[in-house]
């Protein structure tokens, strides 16, 4: 029930920022329209945390500023060293452990590792993930274990040691 | 012509017939938008030339990277600036979102499918052949 009223939230908001038109038959439109996915995502049984990912606004908030700002330092290191004229890059290959089980977790971590520009991660494993770096002091493992921890903040999820 | 846009904005609401009547505001919002879009066109041409000069596959993802967080959502920024307070603004905050999601899981779908199909990654140190060696 709570995760119905939360995805009937989120597509109200989405279909009054796209239609943008306030007259009457429009809105009866997008009521009977969200009323028809909610019915059908119930009916097939979907409506859980995977489907209606609804997570503390403010954490997840810091979180990707916090993220904007690692992107913007590791985004001139790439740059520089793909302008400077020698191009010298080191590639390298580590394996990072997962410090949660949560998939929500697990997804948040893989994909800020591959939005950082020079991470990317390469293979996702039960406790690891192969992760394929440009420069070689891009990989430090504190860098990652920090990220990590974050990014379970940030989505609620409780990190355990590694 | 970057300027000329900035002071046809700036001098638009200028009185008719009146001294010249400078619109700081539309000005200010005019050249923040031109420098965060110029700004996020030299990312995606660094991305660009990236992707040309880096040695294998991997290391060319991390270029096209670049390209599509910075690159793209600077351009968007910018575009946000300059529409304002609108629905507009709104439509492309929401494809900034979209973008932030989509691009990392893209981008890892297809490095899983070069690791998959068993494509070998140049590892250590690379640097690039001196142009004035064999000329190869």
């Amino acid at each position: 029930m709570r995760y119905a009223l939360i995805l009937a939230i989120m597509m109200t908001v989405a279909w009054l920022t796209l239609s943008g038109y306030f007259i009457p038959l429009i809105l009866i439109f997008g009521a009977i329209s969200i009323a028809i996915v909610v019915w059908i995502c119930a009916r097939m049984g979907i409506l859980d945390v995977e489907t209606v990912p609804y997570m503390s606004l403010p954490k997840t908030l810091s979180y990707f500023i916090w993220l904007f700002a690692e992107i913007v330092k590791a985004n001139m290191q790439v740059i520089k060293a793909v302008l400077s004229p020698d191009l010298k890059v080191s590639p390298t290959m580590v394996k990072i452990p997962l410090n949660s089980d949560e998939d929500i977790a697990e997804t948040m971590f893989a994909n800020s590792i591959t939005l950082t520009p020079g991470t990317v991660s390469v293979d996702m494993q039960p406790d690891y993930i192969l992760v394929h770096a440009l420069l070689e002091e891009m990989s430090a493992p504190e860098d990652f274990k920090d990220m990590g921890e974050r990014s379970a903040w940030a989505v609620g999820v409780k990190a355990r040691e590694i | 012509m970057m300027m000329s846009l900035i002071l046809a904005a700036a001098v638009s609401s200028a009185d008719q017939g009146a001294s010249l009547n400078i619109d700081w505001l539309g000005l200010i919002r005019a050249s923040l938008s031109c420098a965060s879009i110029l700004t996020g066109i030299f990312f995606v041409m660094a991305g660009t030339l990236g992707v040309l000069r880096l040695p294998d596959f991997y290391t060319r993802l991390h270029a096209a990277g670049m390209t599509d967080t910075l690159g793209a959502e600077l351009v968007i920024l910018g575009l946000i600036i300059q529409s304002g307070f609108t629905q507009m603004s709104l439509k492309l905050l929401l494809v900034a979102f979209f973008l932030l999601l989509t691009s990392p899981t893209a981008t890892h779908a297809i490095a899983n499918a070069a690791y998959k199909a068993k494509l070998k990654p140049k590892l250590g140190k690379y640097t690039a052949p001196s142009i004035d060696g064999d000329g190869s």
